[in-house]
């Protein structure tokens, strides 16, 4: 019993090491930048640089917008799976996990020679046809996370009953998304949102290849470019990351409360 | 004319024929009731005039307009869940308000409508509440309210009774059909109780294996089951099988002794027929027209009513149900004794 309970402490000791050792390194690293002294001076590079505010507000955007079309495809097909084509639950699942399977690069190639300046529909020949193509990329990379957060919602309510229930008091299908199904499934859809957060937050290739002012090649760009402001970068995206799991948490938590008492 | 019409209405999911040929006229204001086993197609037939199902073929009709091709959220039909489906993002006062909401109702006058249906069941003042802080009775009681507020022509309930703890579902069951007569909204009841049918509705529709049986006011549906299915399933019954000795008297030779109906048969001498004698029809005395010399098997005493198992000749028992009185002797087990029955209370069943 009690070797045991040694080995398990020796085991969760060697995995926090194993992630917060990093962690630390950058961080100690981090605080070196003035000569013999810890300071903040990288943190405050960076954050005074008017670059990062911009990358980040841009992603921090981008990632609102992705998120909305996210939801907007992804839970009227779940709901529409869940009530009319059970059967086609597998293979609707199977679809959105493509994206974890075929690199996030062959999407982009795909974007640019379907939609170069000389092709039918020239998006890539704006600013705004570019963040456009961004976003439905950053949707596809998120479908696997958002259609799996959305259906276990979905899972959570009694959909066709519900859905008849609104019917039979007149509500079209708009109104039955918007004011029956979306707001019980609430906290599904923010999980969901979530993790679309920090992916758009910390992804390069796409906005690379896009040639798109983003977070994730601001970060690159900064690691081959400065000492210590990577590593202050890479603590701040480590922070906003974590604390969009946080929310996470704290809001499934609050959800649990309320389906203890229902 | 009558208000609903249900026209040869079938259903098939697959090779599986759920309904068939299911036709049936409701009047305006009336109060019918779908009662069968499970599975037999009530939940069907109730969805396909909600608009839920489309009919494999036959016609749906409400006052006057054909309903094929009308989406369920077009047809003004209020409809009630055996597990309520209220909405749990909603407040009770919300959940009322939904149709008149949908249906752009200005707020003074749906707040008013609110007040007034949960007046209505019984739930003044919950308006502020969410579904899961009120029972199972109060939360079918909102689920009624939200029903019938924005007024539909029609109301379906599919067993919204069958969730609730026996002593409120004797209560709501009554409470229902006043509102029902209040309103004097045309209703369709599906349950598989059959207190529940007989009890409340104007007119009770037996239905088996996708088919009604018996279409007819509770009490004819009670003494005159016009099919041996429905005598099965409603009650209990005694039934003695014979055969025919003469039809135009109707005498019938059965293994407990000959009995003679004094009107006529429909079948030929020598075909086989079976009489059916509910528990209570039978007496304890040889008054009735009909007797059979019997010996008691046990009798049980159940306050109000009492119980008695016999034996007629050829062992076929039969069982007794009489009101207690008292300063009536029982017969007790083992003594032989002599059962009577109007002849008119002997219904026939076909083989
Ligand atoms: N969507 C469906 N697909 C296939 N079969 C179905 C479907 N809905 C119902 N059935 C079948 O149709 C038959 C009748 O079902 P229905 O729900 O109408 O019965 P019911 O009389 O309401 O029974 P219960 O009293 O158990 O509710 C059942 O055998 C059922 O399995
Ligand atoms: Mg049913």
């Amino acid at each position: 019993m009690k070797a045991q309970r040694l080995v398990s402490w020796i085991i969760f000791a060697f995995g926090a090491a194993y992630f917060l050792l990093p962690l630390i390194g950058t961080v100690e690293f981090s605080l070196r930048a003035r000569r013999g002294v810890y300071s903040l001076d990288a943190y405050r590079n960076v954050l005074s640089d008017p670059q990062f505010r911009d990358t980040l507000t841009y992603s921090f955007v981008l990632a609102i917008l992705t998120i909305v079309l996210g939801v907007l495809i992804v839970a009227p097909t779940a709901f529409w799976v869940r009530l009319k084509l059970p059967a086609l639950r597998p293979v609707v699942e199977f679809i959105t996990l493509m994206p974890l399977v075929i690199p996030p690069i062959v999407i982009v190639f795909g974007y640019i020679r379907m939609y170069n300046t000389s092709s039918a529909l020239p998006l890539l020949g704006s600013a705004t046809g570019s963040d456009i193509l961004l976003m439905c990329g950053y949707a596809t990379l998120s479908l696997p996370y958002m259609y799996r957060a959305i259906d276990t919602g979905l899972r959570a309510i009694d959909v066709p009953t519900l859905t008849e229930a609104a019917q039979s008091l007149g509500a079209g299908w708009i109104t039955i998304l918007a004011r029956v199904i979306l707001p019980n499934i609430l906290t599904a859809i923010l999980s969901g949102a979530f993790l679309t957060f920090a992916i758009v937050i910390g992804e390069y290739v796409l906005a690379a290849l896009l040639n798109r002012p983003a977070f994730g090649p601001y970060m690159v760009w900064m690691g081959s470019n400065k000492a210590y402001e990577p590593a202050a970068l890479a603590v701040v995206a480590f922070a906003i990351t974590w604390m969009a799991m946080g929310l996470i948490q704290l809001v499934s938590r609050f959800s649990k409360q309320t389906q203890a008492r229902r | 004319m009558a208000f609903i019409e249900l026209r040869n209405l079938q259903k098939s999911f697959g090779q599986t024929q759920v309904v068939r040929d299911f036709s049936l006229d409701i009047a305006q204001g009336e109060f019918v009731s779908l009662l069968g086993p499970s599975g037999c197609g009530k939940t069907t037939v109730l969805r396909m005039v909600a608009g839920f199902e489309p009919p494999s073929g036959g016609e749906i009709v409400i006052d006057g307009q054909d309903m094929t091709g009308v989406a369920a959220n077009k047809r003004r039909i209020g409809m009630v869940f055996q597990s309520y489906a209220l909405f749990p993002n909603l407040t009770v006062a919300d959940n009322v308000g939904f149709g008149l909401k949908v249906a752009g109702v200005a707020r003074a006058e749906a707040r008013a409508r609110i007040e007034e249906m949960l007046g209505l069941v019984g739930l003044a003042g919950f308006g502020a509440r969410y579904p899961f802080q009120l029972s199972g009775g109060q939360q079918q009681r909102v689920a009624l309210a939200r029903a019938i507020a924005p007024r539909p022509r029609v109301l379906l309930l599919d067993e919204p009774l069958s969730a609730l703890d026996a002593k409120i579902r004797v209560s709501l069951r009554s409470e229902i059909r006043a509102i029902q007569r209040e309103l004097g909204i045309t209703t369709l009841f599906v349950t598989h109780d059959q207190e529940e049918a007989l009890s409340m509705s104007d007119r009770v529709v037996v239905m088996s294996a996708g088919r009604a049986e018996q279409v007819g006011p509770p009490h004819e549906i009670y003494n005159r089951p016009a099919t041996r299915f429905v005598a099965e399933f409603i009650g209990s019954l005694n039934i003695l099988s014979g055969k025919v000795v003469d039809a135009a008297t109707g005498r019938v030779d059965t293994p407990a002794g000959p009995v003679t109906l004094g009107r006529a048969l429909t079948l030929a001498a020598g075909a086989p027929v079976s009489l059916a004698i509910r528990p209570e029809a039978l007496r304890l005395d040889a008054e009735g027209e009909v007797a059979f010399a019997v010996k008691v098997a046990d009798s049980e005493f159940l306050g109000s009513v009492v119980r008695l198992r016999a034996v007629a000749p050829g062992a076929t028992p039969l069982s007794v149900a009489q009101f207690n009185r008292e300063g009536r002797a029982l017969p007790a087990p083992g003594e032989a004794a002599t059962l009577s029955v109007d002849a008119r209370d002997i219904v026939v069943l076909d083989g």
